[in-house]
């Protein structure tokens, strides 16, 4: 049984998705979707300590024997991901019951969870197989459903918020799709472990060149890199509460975790570095996301849209990591996968419980909200402190890694800028704190107290998690550090 | 109880204390009791822990592991001890003061206000005894988060400015300097474990130390070193309690202490002595005491004038540190103690001042000596301690770090601590003047008595306190050598 | 010789620019799906012009053929054109949707009808 699981996490979230139409009767699609997503969680738990002494497990799908069938490939990485979804998803759908009926009509609540679960599948798969193509097929599927998560949004602007992302996600996946192309011209061969061994004597080749360029910029579109970032603040804006938190939390993170595995992996860290100057391309983008999608967030008066730039600007720090090209810097960017998607997760779950309670996000309705919802304002609190890198959070272990790397370059300036620009989120994150706390509601507001427990919950315990991680950091800095060593190591 | 009990307990009790007293927010008299209670058992533990330390124990305990290598440690030596002690001490004679203060202002939210009064507590407790830079840097945002919520505590336009220069300054450079340099630290050495006789090899870069040491001694916000002295003045908005014991006592202690702390075991006092940059930092400190006096001449607020004072005052300890001599650092670790008794004394008296006649300026002090004698000649008392004249506490430090000058031969900083001390005089002096010489504005009898008991009842610890160091600086000051293995 | 012996791939190239052309330069929202689909098509051609071998018949075991054309990109693609098919009937079903709700399909229309208020 536990030798299927690598198949079965995959599979059961999409088989899932047919029967919440089939069930689809009042809360059965909910229940189907969060069995089915906390069976995801136990399987990639299991797989996370399967190969956590550095195994890696290779799985035959269907049988059919790597190179010529799909291998499915768990690595440190790869398991360390699979338990960001999965676990994202199950700290969420609990959230989505009340959520979802309050901003979704109840005739498309079984449509929602389907697609929530598909989307699930397509961001597992691509966590997990280790096949280039096949890597194409849950990119799609995974943003197919959410072009169609986002446009469940109560705005009609989400309507043309997805359609943006629709045409921008799919020139990204067709550019990979295009990457992909040219590799299997010159090495005849789509399994990452045998192109692995097959690209190193073509790295002069024009065509290996073209096909690192197309597959990286339609990976930077789909993880929402500056300046490719356009379709990402609208989407997060508009989309329903549920969708926003587990997007932020997970859909950009996987699309890294692509560069990282194409990257060093499949290119491997001597072509990506040294023969394209991708450090230098990274570094200066990165910088360029962070400094700038940090201002953006001070101006704008949608805290969910404030929060996107903060996004943008997030990705900016680990793609910092990654330019770095040394261990700490990896080591870095791939804790910041974890604990932003843990801060980022909190606080747009906190923005479902505001949108709950008052309707909109919008700077101005979260007056008195210190004193009218104060469990939730706390949760904003400190979360908000994550998103800062305050001691004692989250936050902190990926900003101390990420100057620390930035030392070890020499990057001084660097390391200069990250620091300042923790300062910047200060500056956003406070700007809603002092309305919430200071500005005395209209006295025409209608009264508001702290949403039902079944939203509380969820949001606190991502909430608690954003401290957990501040202080025990043996899960994720741990696998972090392993993961990075196997991959600089080239496995 | 093993000296790791104790240590780890002088963390534990506050923050269940501020557990418990959030929970008592229908039943004042029981919450009061409860917050001198656990400011009693502080107190207690801290001279428990005292003890085991002079006879010579070093206990450590790690809280948390978080980062290989850099844990979260908790350790407890001579200078932290004095610093706690100072600190616990002080939060009883607050407690009963704010228990005056608060219900005589009738304020609202006072269980939030003792809540958070023990989770400063905690995090001053922790920056006492953190075992290492890092915890030292964890436990130094804390307390400039914990302490926002008391700033702003009247959660009106004037205390979101004030809180928005309060931990805008106090976040910017510890974000921006401080932890920048912990993570140099760590880069450079391999270790933030605090080390007698510091971290460095003799090899290091003078140039890189001199960057370093300006990341700490500006970094350090809390040490009001200008020109990041601007928080303190603005979190005059809290109410009196939190500026007594915070903002002359807790918080900018904490500043003061980190910046000792690291000179002593990070830099280590004999290298830094062969460190030509100290003296930028000596004319930076010397530049500070000499202008915050003088903007203190200047100001007609009663509480600004006393932060003022306070940012000069705390210069002092810095440039007693960046002298690098053993009677330097004593003289610093000293001056915590001796300027803790004397400012928190002063700040009583201007809440006491503005909770029984309501008066907030100097201005309107004419006179006030006739209705309230006690209160101005506690006033008095600490003004002359913080002058640093005998019999106070003040006198024993300044003598000390005037010591240290001499050692360091720096004839020009000499000249700097006289100044400094007419000054202070100048700026203190004719309060009291004012008080008990001058004639009443208005004629007719007084509107207005003495303030309510509990809060002169403080008064009447802090200034035996003053005295006390005076009369007993024997055994303080062989405590303080210890730091330096002795004079 | 050399450049004409590689006509499909100049197929590939200007067809890959025509759709991409329609994509970013057409504010009509059918219009861009329509330049997506081309855009997508060339793609599919791409990988089929891989798939062929001088030569090579269609991947039937047969007796007395020794050559024949990988198949395997074709499968590829099959799997592709459905999720291109899947991508353009989203598409337009948002275009509907938008229709309805701002009855227009100009992009700059929609942006001046979205700008606050």
């Amino acid at each position: 049984m536990i030798a299927q699981f690598p198949a079965l996490q995959v599979v059961i979230p999409l088989l899932g998705a047919p029967l919440c139409i089939i069930l689809r009767r009042g809360a059965l699609p909910w229940l189907i979707a969060l069995l089915v997503s906390w069976a995801a969680l136990a399987m990639a738990a299991t797989l996370l300590s399967q190969v956590a002494d550095g195994e890696i497990i290779s799985y035959a799908l269907g049988g059919w024997l790597a190179p010529l069938g799909i291998e499915y490939r768990i690595d440190t990485l790869n398991a360390f991901m699979l338990l960001l979804v999965a676990g994202t998803s199950s700290a969420v759908l609990p959230f989505a019951y009340k959520s979802v009926a309050k901003e979704i009509p109840q005739d498309r609540h079984y449509l929602f969870y389907s697609g929530f679960l598909l989307m699930l599948t397509g961001l597992l798969g691509m966590a997990i197989t280790g096949d280039a193509f096949n890597v194409f097929v849950f990119i799609e599927i995974s943003s197919l459903s959410s072009y169609a998560m986002i446009a469940m949004g109560r705005d009609r602007r989400a309507l043309s918020a997805a359609f943006t992302y629709l045409v921008m996600g799919t020139v990204g996946a067709t550019f990979f799709l295009i990457g992909v192309g040219l590799i299997y011209a010159v090495t005849g061969t789509l399994n990452m472990a045998d192109l692995a061994e097959r690209l190193p004597p073509l790295y002069q080749s024009r065509t290996v060149l073209a096909a690192f360029a197309f597959i990286s910029v339609g990976i930077l579109l789909k993880l929402a890199l500056f300046p490719l970032h356009l379709w990402l603040p609208n989407a997060y804006t508009y989309a329903p509460s549920v969708v926003t938190a587990f997007l932020a939390a997970t859909a950009t993170k996987v699309a890294i975790y692509l560069l990282l595995r194409f990257g060093y992996t499949v290119f491997g860290a001597e072509f990506v570095f040294n023969i394209v100057p991708a450090s230098e391309v990274l570094l200066t983008l990165a910088l360029a996301g962070v400094i700038i999608a940090s201002f953006v967030a001070i101006f704008q008066s949608d805290v969910k849209r404030l929060l996107a730039y903060s996004s943008v600007a997030q990705i900016g720090y680990i793609i910092l990591g990654i330019s770095y090209a040394n261990v700490t810097g990896l080591t870095a960017s791939i804790v910041h996968i974890f604990n932003h998607a843990v801060t980022k997760g909190a606080l747009f779950l906190v923005m479902g419980c505001v949108a709950y309670a008052a309707g909109a996000c919008r700077l101005e309705s979260f007056a008195g909200l210190g004193k009218r919802m104060p469990l939730t304002m706390a949760a904003f609190v400190i979360a908000g402190l994550s998103l800062i890198g305050v001691p004692l959070t989250a936050g902190f272990i990926s900003k101390w890694y990420l100057v620390l790397g930035a030392m070890e370059k020499g990057w001084w300036p660097v390391a200069a800028v990250i620091l300042a620009t923790s300062l910047l989120a200060a500056v956003y994150v406070w700007r809603v704190v002092e309305i919430a706390y200071f500005r005395d509601a209209p006295a025409d507001a209608p009264p508001l107290s702290d949403p039902p427990l079944a939203l509380l919950v969820p949001t606190w315990v991502l909430t608690g998690a954003c401290v957990y991680f501040g202080i025990e950091t043996s899960l994720s800095l741990g696998f972090a550090e392993q993961a990075a060593i196997q991959l600089m190591g080239g496995g | 109880m093993t000296p790791e009990t104790l240590m780890v307990l002088t963390l534990a009790v506050p923050l269940a204390g501020a557990a418990v007293i959030s929970l008592l927010d229908r039943s004042p008299n029981v919450r009061e009791a409860a917050t001198l209670l656990t400011a009693v058992v502080l107190f207690a533990l801290n001279i428990a822990l005292a003890a085991d330390v002079l006879a010579g124990a070093r206990p450590e305990f790690i809280l948390a592991d978080f980062i290989p290598g850099a844990p979260i440690l908790l350790g407890a030596e001579p200078l932290g001890v004095i610093f706690g002690l100072v600190a616990s001490g002080l939060w009883i004679v607050t407690s009963v003061y704010a228990i005056g203060y608060m219900r005589g202002k009738h304020e609202a939210k006072q269980t939030r206000f003792y809540t958070f009064f023990a989770i400063a507590l905690t995090s001053t407790m922790g920056v006492a005894y953190s075992g290492n830079l890092i915890s030292l840097f964890i436990f130094y945002e804390a307390l400039s988060l914990s302490t926002y919520p008391l700033v702003t505590h009247h959660n009106n336009d004037e205390a979101r400015k004030g809180g928005r220069t309060y931990l805008g300054v106090l976040l910017t450079t510890s974000i921006g300097f401080f932890l920048f340099g912990v993570l140099w630290v760590w880069h450079e050495a391999g270790t933030v474990a605090f080390t007698p006789g510091g971290v460095f090899s003799g090899q290091t870069d003078p140039v890189l130390i001199a960057a370093l040491l300006a990341l700490f001694v500006f970094g350090i916000g809390k040490a009001g070193v200008m020109p990041f002295h601007r928080w303190l003045p603005a979190a005059m908005v809290a109410p009196t309690p939190v500026s007594a014991l915070l903002h002359a006592v807790a918080v900018v202690k904490a500043g003061v202490f980190s910046i000792l702390k690291v000179t002593v075991y990070i830099f280590g006092v004999d290298f830094l002595a062969a460190t030509p940059s100290t003296g930028f930092f000596l004319w930076v400190a010397a530049a500070t005491i000499l202008i915050a006096s003088i903007i203190a001449l200047r100001q007609d607020n009663l509480k600004r004038r006393l932060a003022y004072s306070t940012v000069g005052q705390l210069s002092y300890i810095v440039l007693a540190a960046m002298l690098a001599n053993s009677a330097g650092i004593v003289g610093g670790a000293l001056h915590i103690a001796s300027h803790a008794f004397g400012k928190i004394t002063l700040f009583f008296c201007a809440g006491a001042i503005y909770v029984a006649a309501n008066k907030t300026t100097v201005s309107q002090l004419r006179g006030i000596g006739r209705s309230m004698p006690w209160t101005m000649t506690a006033f008095t008392i600490g003004a002359i301690s913080i002058i640093g004249l005998p019999p106070t506490g003040g006198f024993v430090s300044k003598w000390y770090i005037l010591l240290g000058v001499l050692q360091a031969e720096q004839p020009v900083m000499a000249g700097v601590l006289i100044v400094s001390t007419l000054l202070s005089a100048a700026y203190l002096l004719p309060v009291v003047y004012t008080a008990f010489f001058q004639a009443p504005e208005e004629t007719g009898p007084p509107t207005h008595g003495e303030a309510p008991r509990p809060i002169l009842l403080a008064l009447g610890a802090s200034v035996t306190l003053t005295f006390l160091m005076f009369f007993f600086s024997q055994p303080i000051v062989r405590f303080a050598s210890q730091i330096v293995g002795g004079i | 010789m050399e450049v004409l012996g590689h006509f499909n791939y100049w197929v590939v190239v200007v067809l890959m620019m025509i759709g991409f052309y329609a994509l970013i330069a057409r504010g009509n929202l059918i219009k861009k799906i329509v330049g997506l689909n081309i855009f997508q098509a060339s793609v599919f051609l791409l990988f089929i012009t891989l798939g062929k071998v001088t030569g090579g018949s269609a991947p039937i075991i047969a007796e007395g053929i020794t050559v024949y054309s990988n198949p395997l990109p074709h499968v590829l693609i099959l799997t592709a054109i459905v999720v291109g098919v899947a991508t353009t009937a989203l598409g337009l079903a948002l275009v509907v949707r938008i229709h309805e709700s701002y009855s227009t399909i100009e992009e700059n229309e929609i942006a001046d009808m979205d700008r606050e208020p």
